[in-house]
């Protein structure tokens, strides 16, 4: 085996040319090539401990992995992380890894952690490149269990399930597969390619994929039940959008993160003349920190604006968001004015006419300045507004990425499903809620969370099904 | 993909389809909308059910050609297929215990508010429907309201077909002649639903209006569907699609609305002519 890499810091993400990227879709980080990742393997010096494992939500066997890679068994490290995850090529792009598995590497301490979430991306791209073998579907076990969402807590679920041999259908509101990961997520940070590969090969395990029926709606948990499903995992995802309730929030221009992405991802406005329109060009504001804000900020760009301000009201150390994001954002030219705080939108009004197609349009956006105080009760240092530091942003579209609360279709459909006082489903550890043989995960549960810990509850309500129905 | 079972053309702006869709059939109630998309890429418009049969599997829907996307929609035929279509969607009009009930239609909102007349006609309440058009060539589903309705009053701006004026008139005929009805349900124009409600006002009659605005996934999740009702002097932000269509016409922001629906006017108008043409082409 080859002699341990020692240097402190970790090999490079080739990435497309900033000023290039921003004004394309396509993806900006491009991936290890089979030396580079051999290279940064052999930075994992294997810890009889394994710090990293415990940093994952789905608890993936990383050095492990890692080292089928050092040994140039590509192949035989994507099994490995199979077990464990059902998307690593998802995962290895959207995970903060620097928050979970590698917060907690070992070469951390004295330098930069092993690159485990390039290293996972890397082994599931080779797969999907040069694997040709089909995923054998497992034999039945007669049981059917019922996922509603296919986003990443659906998807999760019902690859598990499968694989244990469980006649799984998902249904999904939307007319694709996927959730969040192709209606939010961008094209440049996650091919939508991917996801439907993901999803196909959950198909070939034998999932059966049910677009168009929106569970609440078309059909009611208790009817799937009648229909003779054993187990349902309500994996619905984030709901209505919040706004700040600031004057202006109405106008024409501005948005939701939700719809600005879903009418760019989903609905494919990105494209040349779409059928679904979208406010292109000109200068935005996107308000929030979150990864969710920067994927509005650089989709504003890539629509072709000329300026682009991400707004937060904190300062770049409470900025939530993925730092490899945030990085990538501000080569890009996003500009951020942080410690800032929208007051209210301004829109144009022509009194002489009533008819003048600029009337309710956003002109600009009146902000305060913010100081950091007190922390908080969670520890958060608390921002307060700078007393006469009002100035105005000259922007023409705002996009509101301040988070979301639980979506309202399941819960007033369903008697004996109990939720918080925000909304989100009450579930015990095994991800059982009150109602029998319903389970819950993912962002309908715990609000807007990530990727993978949807993934994590998933998982977990997947093997709480699978002990309830294997008695 | 859905399959359309039927086709009729209500007039030259207005064409109604007969789509199946079993599951919506079977669930969709006066008031509930679907949302559909005509073809891979295309957009997702949300239109209100303007019947069923769950017997057949068959979904009624009542549109008028405005944008590239009903435009495609009307060139289908019976036999084609739609690519996606989705519902029953938001809160289906609350009937309960209505006794006499007054529907104020305008235009192609007279699709939506024909199941409200015929399911509070089955009830056995008593329907007074007002209809309104901009002329005779427009005017849709008069025999249908005819059998569903003790009153029916048509209205024409034009004059061009049974009385001359909008529907406000003989709304607020009505109403100052004592007619007490428990509820008033428009469904129309934003300009028409807001000049309802301001002629019921002095009245105190219950006004519940239908709202349309601009949607995409129409179940929650975009939020571009929000409008600001005013509630005790409160403003609250609400979503068309889970928490309607169908609200307190006294709490609407009619004004803000009509802003909201005007965002992408111009897009839309472009993208009309241009579809219009493609249309246009294959003909020649």
């Amino acid at each position: 085996m080859a002699k341990a890499n020692m240097t402190p810091t970790r090999n490079a993400m080739p990435t497309q040319d900033p000023l290039v990227r921003a004004h394309n879709f396509s993806e900006v980080a491009l991936g290890y090539s089979e030396e580079v990742a051999i290279d940064e393997a052999n930075r994992c010096l294997n810890c009889k401990t394994m710090p990293c494992v415990d940093g994952c939500p789905v608890k993936i066997h990383i050095p492990e992995f890692i080292s089928k890679i050092k040994e140039g068994d590509f192949e035989g490290a994507y099994q490995i992380i199979n077990k464990s995850s059902s998307l690593p090529a998802v995962c290895g792009r959207v995970c903060p890894q620097e928050t979970q598995c590698e917060s907690k590497c070992v070469r951390g301490i004295k330098g930069e952690s092993v690159g485990i979430g390039r290293l996972e991306r890397f082994v599931a791209d080779w797969h999907n490149t040069f694997c040709t073998e089909e995923p054998v579907r497992p034999e039945s076990n007669g049981h059917r269990v019922a996922i509603v969402g296919s986003g990443p807590s659906g998807l999760t679920c019902a690859g598990d399930l499968a694989k244990k041999g469980y006649e799984v259908t998902v249904f999904e509101a939307l007319h694709t597969a996927g959730g969040v990961l192709v209606y939010g997520i961008p094209e440049f940070r996650l091919p939508k390619a991917i996801v439907a590969k993901e999803v196909d090969t959950l198909k070939k395990l034998g999932v059966k994929v049910e677009t168009n029926v929106v569970i609440g709606k078309t059909l009611t948990i208790d009817e799937l039940f009648d229909m003779g499903f054993e187990a349902v995992f309500v994996g619905s995802g984030a709901g209505l959008p919040n706004f700040m309730g600031i004057p202006g929030e109405a106008l024409s221009g501005v948005y939701s993160a939700n719809e600005f992405l879903t009418r760019s991802n989903l609905m494919k406005a990105y494209k040349d003349n779409p059928d679904t329109p979208i406010m292109k060009g000109g200068k935005v504001a996107v308000v929030g920190g979150g990864n969710v804000a920067m994927d509005a900020a650089r989709t504003a760009l890539r629509l072709g604006a000329e300026k682009v301000y991400i707004v937060y009201r904190r300062s770049m150390e409470e900025l939530p968001a993925r730092r490899e994001e945030v990085e990538h954002a501000e080569e890009e030219g996003i500009d951020f004015k942080l410690l800032c705080n929208p007051v209210e939108i301004l829109g144009y009004r022509n009194p002489e006419d009533p008819r003048d197609p600029k009337n309710g349009f956003v002109t600009g956006m009146t902000c305060v300045k913010m100081e950091l105080g007190e922390p908080d009760e969670k520890g958060r240092r608390r921002p307060v507004v700078i007393p006469g530091s009002e100035f105005t942003l000259d922007v023409d579209t705002v996009v509101m990425s301040i988070g979301t609360s639980p979506n309202p279709l399941i819960k007033s459909t369903t008697k004996g499903l109990e939720v918080t006082r925000w909304g989100g489903i009450v579930v015990n550890e095994d991800g059982l809620t009150t109602r029998d043989g319903v389970y819950a995960g993912g962002d309908a549960v715990t609000g807007a969370a990530t990727v993978i810990s949807a993934m994590g509850a998933g998982k977990t309500a997947a093997k709480a099904i699978d002990e309830a129905l294997s008695k | 993909m859905y399959k359309i079972l039927e086709k009729k053309v209500l007039n030259p702006t207005v064409v109604q389809l007969q789509i199946e869709a079993p599951l919506v059939a079977n669930k969709a109630r006066p008031g509930q909308f679907i949302i559909l998309r005509v073809d891979e890429d295309g957009e997702r418009i949300p239109l209100t059910v303007a019947g069923v049969n769950p017997e057949t599997g068959a979904v009624k829907i009542i549109f008028q050609i405005v944008g590239s996307t009903t435009e495609k929609l009307s060139h289908k035929n019976e036999g084609d297929y739609i690519q996606d279509f989705v519902g029953p969607l938001g809160v289906a009009t609350h009937l309960d215990g209505l006794k006499k009930v007054c529907i104020v239609g305008g235009g192609v909102g007279c699709a939506i508010a024909m199941p409200i007349a015929e399911a509070l006609h089955e009830m056995g309440a008593e329907v007074t429907s007002i209809i309104g058009f901009r002329n005779k060539d427009l005017l849709i589903l008069e025999d249908e309201f005819k059998a569903c309705s003790d009153t029916l009053r048509v209205m024409t701006d034009d004059g061009s077909y049974g009385e001359h004026g909008n529907v406000t008139v003989p709304l607020k005929e009505m109403l100052e002649k004592g007619e007490k009805f428990d509820m008033i349900i428009t469904i129309g124009p934003l300009i028409m639903m807001k000049f309802v409600v301001a002629t019921a006002k002095p009245f105190g009659v219950p006004c519940t209006v239908s709202m349309n605005p601009i949607m995409i996934d129409g179940t929650g999740m975009c939020g571009g569907c929000r409008l600001t009702l005013n509630v005790d002097g409160k403003k609250v932000t609400k979503f068309a699609c889970v928490d309607g269509p169908d609200f307190n016409g006294y709490e609407v922001d009619f004004d803000e609305a009509m802003s909201r629906g005007r965002m992408y006017f111009g897009y839309e108008r472009h993208k009309h002519e241009e579809t219009c043409n493609l249309f246009k082409k294959e003909v020649q």
